[in-house]
């Protein structure tokens, strides 16, 4: 619909949008609200986003049409006693140990209690305090601190289709939990984290693992190394007031170093692996004609839910390692006899834009040195947390390089980081037009984009294959659903969990707007761009370790269980 | 995947419904009159059965007052507290029959699974208050003492 409305006594078009609120954010007001996100259904629970009318009507403007000739109010006397009356209900059911808690600071209740000038609740708290769910590796769940929004059990649901979250019991008695109050770990939840991504509140957070890292680092005992997954770079600079999309790769490099990291690498080398090794993989189905469609398996939240769902199709997820262990067993193999010399323990973590890569390192399969392959994993939001704590100025740091032999990535690795990229790279690597011109086709092929899925078509050696590309469980729930019915047929499909690929991790800054992972994805390709060695093969650091000591070990980089058990 | 054959009954009660997961709730009232409560395996069962999430199976579950996650009594009693009852002195009648059956305000059903205790908020029976259900049957003009003796019965006849 098109018109215009009053808004506040200014006149505003709008045109297609589907609630007042989109316009009312669009005449530059930033109305508050707890159960509003773009990219979920409506729920219109929470009602700070109300309106009046000039009749003195008031209404929830997330879940109201634009009608024109419309004339509302944002601010009156009224709405203000309401908003300020709703803020003192929710805080009276609500923890208020804001200092030591997790989101303090980035915590919406908490903002609008001070945007709001809340200075005093009314009402004493009589809620009985219930069990916080510490089960999950990947986030916490603390219901104590839970309004009852909504938000991630529609994020659950609607983008993952898990449905790990619900609301249960009634009334006063109302919760977001599991099903049967079970630990979250104990469910379907598949660790993506996006159920926090949207959290107004402390009631879903990461589960912190930089107590642990800062113990490491201080241990003269403990050698540590760093990877540092493609897609942290193109967002840690909102912590400190960059922009989206802005690649601080050099900087991140120095920081670990200030915090007493020994050496410090880059995941894209691992994910240049993984190319070779699925690339080989997949020529191989091609050839048989078997595991067709094969999928991806770098994305644990993925691989978790295919397990869960869809058992049958295991045999055609790839038996690749992720970037992120194939990395931890090569480190781990390359430095044994030199740490073991020194008497010195190798500790691997990994900085990673993702709460899953958490789940998939504590994997027990994961372990091939005999201890975790990868040690721990710091999210991109508590790598932030921690160069704050040190009192590092991250954007006066020198831009430093990482270190060798396992430094040097190409750009096909870096794509990891979006969504499309681990496709696009692995074509790079098959295709055998090793132009510019054939890089060039292979970006506009069709795997770049945020839609929710996408389709390409490629001639490989005269044969052609076809692809698709999946982010969000939800969408390849759909996707898989309609391989199974032979309505679609692919050659390839590469799955992220995560809405946008890993750049849009749960590991990330929040907000994530779909504004904000656009220009991260951009800079992804921005990092390819500017990288000289552009397919995984011309990496020198993959043609030594071939050479070296991947030689007889191929089996270091792919999961085993496959063979065993099928 | 879940044994199919385990849960014949249920099965029977889905394909009833062509498994339609938008008649989940009908598909709980049969199974919650065939078991008597809501058995956790058999809602596991249904999940993967109908693809719905367990959670908002729990959901459900534990929205409707009627529905009970707990396994009840062979006896189910209902004793009226709506205003007319609660007025005619039902609450002494309730506090007699829970001591009776060694039961409170978090117990509702007896060791034996013989009796199930539930307060509901009107019978719409308020001419006969106070007035009990069991299993059903109308009781009224009920005091501590004719309860008790209805107790008593059920527990003799059963014992026989
Ligand atoms: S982590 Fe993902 S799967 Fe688990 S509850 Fe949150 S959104 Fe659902
Ligand atoms: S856990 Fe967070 S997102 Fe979920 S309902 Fe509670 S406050 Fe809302
Ligand atoms: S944002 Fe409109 S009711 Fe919550």
């Amino acid at each position: 619909m098109k018109g215009s409305m009053l808004i506040d006594g200014q006149r505003v078009d709008f045109n297609g949008e589907k609630h007042i609120l989109e316009v009312i954010r669009k005449a530059g007001i930033d109305l508050p609200t707890f159960c509003y996100h773009s990219e979920l259904s409506i729920y219109g629970a929470c009602r700070m986003c109300m309106v009046e009318d000039k009749w003195g009507g008031i209404m929830a403007s997330c879940s109201t049409v634009p009608k024109d000739g419309m004339e509302i109010y944002t601010n009156t006397q009224k709405l203000k006693k309401h908003r300020k009356m709703i803020l003192e209900l929710i805080l009276a059911n609500h923890d208020r140990d804001c200092t030591v808690c997790e989101k303090t600071g980035r915590c919406i209740l908490q903002e609008l209690a001070i945007r709001f000038g809340i200075k005093k609740v009314r009402f004493d708290k009589d809620e009985k305090e219930l069990p916080v769910d510490n089960s999950s590796v990947s986030i916490v769940r603390n219901p104590n601190k839970c309004i009852l929004c909504g938000d991630c059990v529609r994020m659950c649901n609607e983008v993952q289709g898990v449905g790990a979250l619900d609301f249960a019991y009634r009334g006063a008695k109302m919760q977001v939990t599991t099903a049967f109050n079970r630990p979250i770990s104990n469910v379907n939840c598949v660790n993506c984290g996006q159920c926090r991504t949207v959290c107004p509140t402390g009631a879903l957070v990461i589960k912190r693992d930089i107590d642990n890292a800062w113990e490491v680092l201080n241990d003269k005992n403990k050698f540590v190394i760093a990877q540092i997954a493609p897609a942290v770079r193109v967002a840690i600079g909102e912590e400190f007031g960059l922009e989206p999309g802005s690649v601080t790769m050099g900087k991140i490099v120095a920081a670990l170093r200030r915090m007493g990291f020994n050496q410090v690498y880059d995941t894209s080398m691992a994910a240049d692996l993984t190319v070779m090794e699925e690339s080989r993989e997949f020529a191989g189905c091609l050839q048989k004609g078997e595991r067709l469609p094969l999928f991806t398996s770098c994305c644990p939240a993925w691989f978790k839910y295919a397990e869960q769902k869809f058992p049958e199709l295991m045999e055609q997820v790839s038996t690749c390692l992720s970037p992120q262990q194939m990395f931890g067993a090569v480190i781990k193999e390359h430095f044994k006899t030199d740490r073991e010399a020194e008497g010195r323990e190798t500790v691997v973590i990994s900085i990673m834009p993702c709460t899953a890569k958490k789940y998939e390192a504590a994997r027990p399969e994961n372990r091939n040195s005999g201890t975790r392959d990868v040690d721990m994993v710091i999210t991109t939001q508590e790598l932030a947390m921690m160069i704050k704590e040190n009192g590092i100025m991250f954007n006066e740091l020198e831009e430093e390089a990482v270190d060798m032999p396992f430094g040097l990535s190409s750009g096909a690795g870096v794509l990891f980081g979006a969504s499309g990229g681990v496709a696009e790279a692995v074509l790079r690597h098959l295709c055998s037009d090793k132009t510019i011109g054939s890089l060039k086709n292979l970006a506009f092929a069709g795997t770049r984009g945020m839609e929710g899925v996408k389709e390409a078509e490629i001639e490989l050696d005269g044969r052609k294959v076809t692809i698709a590309v999946v982010h969000g469980l939800k969408n390849a729930e759909a996707l898989v659903k309609m391989i199974k019915a032979g309505e679609k047929q692919y050659d390839f499909v590469e799955v992220m969990a995560c809405p946008g690929g890993c750049i849009g991790g749960a590991g990330q800054p929040v907000p994530q707007s779909a504004h904000i992972k656009k220009q991260r994805t951009k800079g992804i390709y921005n990092a390819d761009s500017g990288s000289t060695i552009k397919r995984s093969e011309e990496n020198p650091t993959i043609i030594a370790l071939y050479e070296g000591i991947l030689k007889d070990k191929h089996e270091l980089l792919h999961r085993h269980e496959l063979n065993k058990e099928s | 995947m879940l044994d199919k054959s385990k849960y014949p009954e249920v099965d029977g009660i889905l394909a009833g419904y062509a498994y339609n997961r938008s008649a989940l709730i009908a598909m709980l009232q049969e199974i919650q009159s065939a078991y008597n409560y809501l058995p956790e395996e058999v809602l596991e069962h249904i999940s993967t059965e109908i693809d719905i999430p367990l959670s908002k199976i729990f959901s459900v579950a534990t929205f409707y007052e009627n529905f009970s996650l707990e396994p009840k009594g062979k006896y189910i009693i209902k004793i009226c507290d709506g205003t007319a009852c609660h007025v005619k002195k039902s609450i002494p009648i309730l506090d007699t029959i829970k001591k009776e059956l060694g039961l409170n305000s978090s117990k509702h059903t007896t060791d034996d699974f013989l009796f199930t205790l539930e307060t509901v908020s009107c019978l719409g029976a308020c001419g006969l208050a106070p007035v009990i259900l069991v299993n059903g049957k109308v009781y009224a003009k009920m005091t501590p003492e004719s309860a008790l003796a209805v107790i008593k019965e059920i527990k003799e006849n059963e014992s026989k």
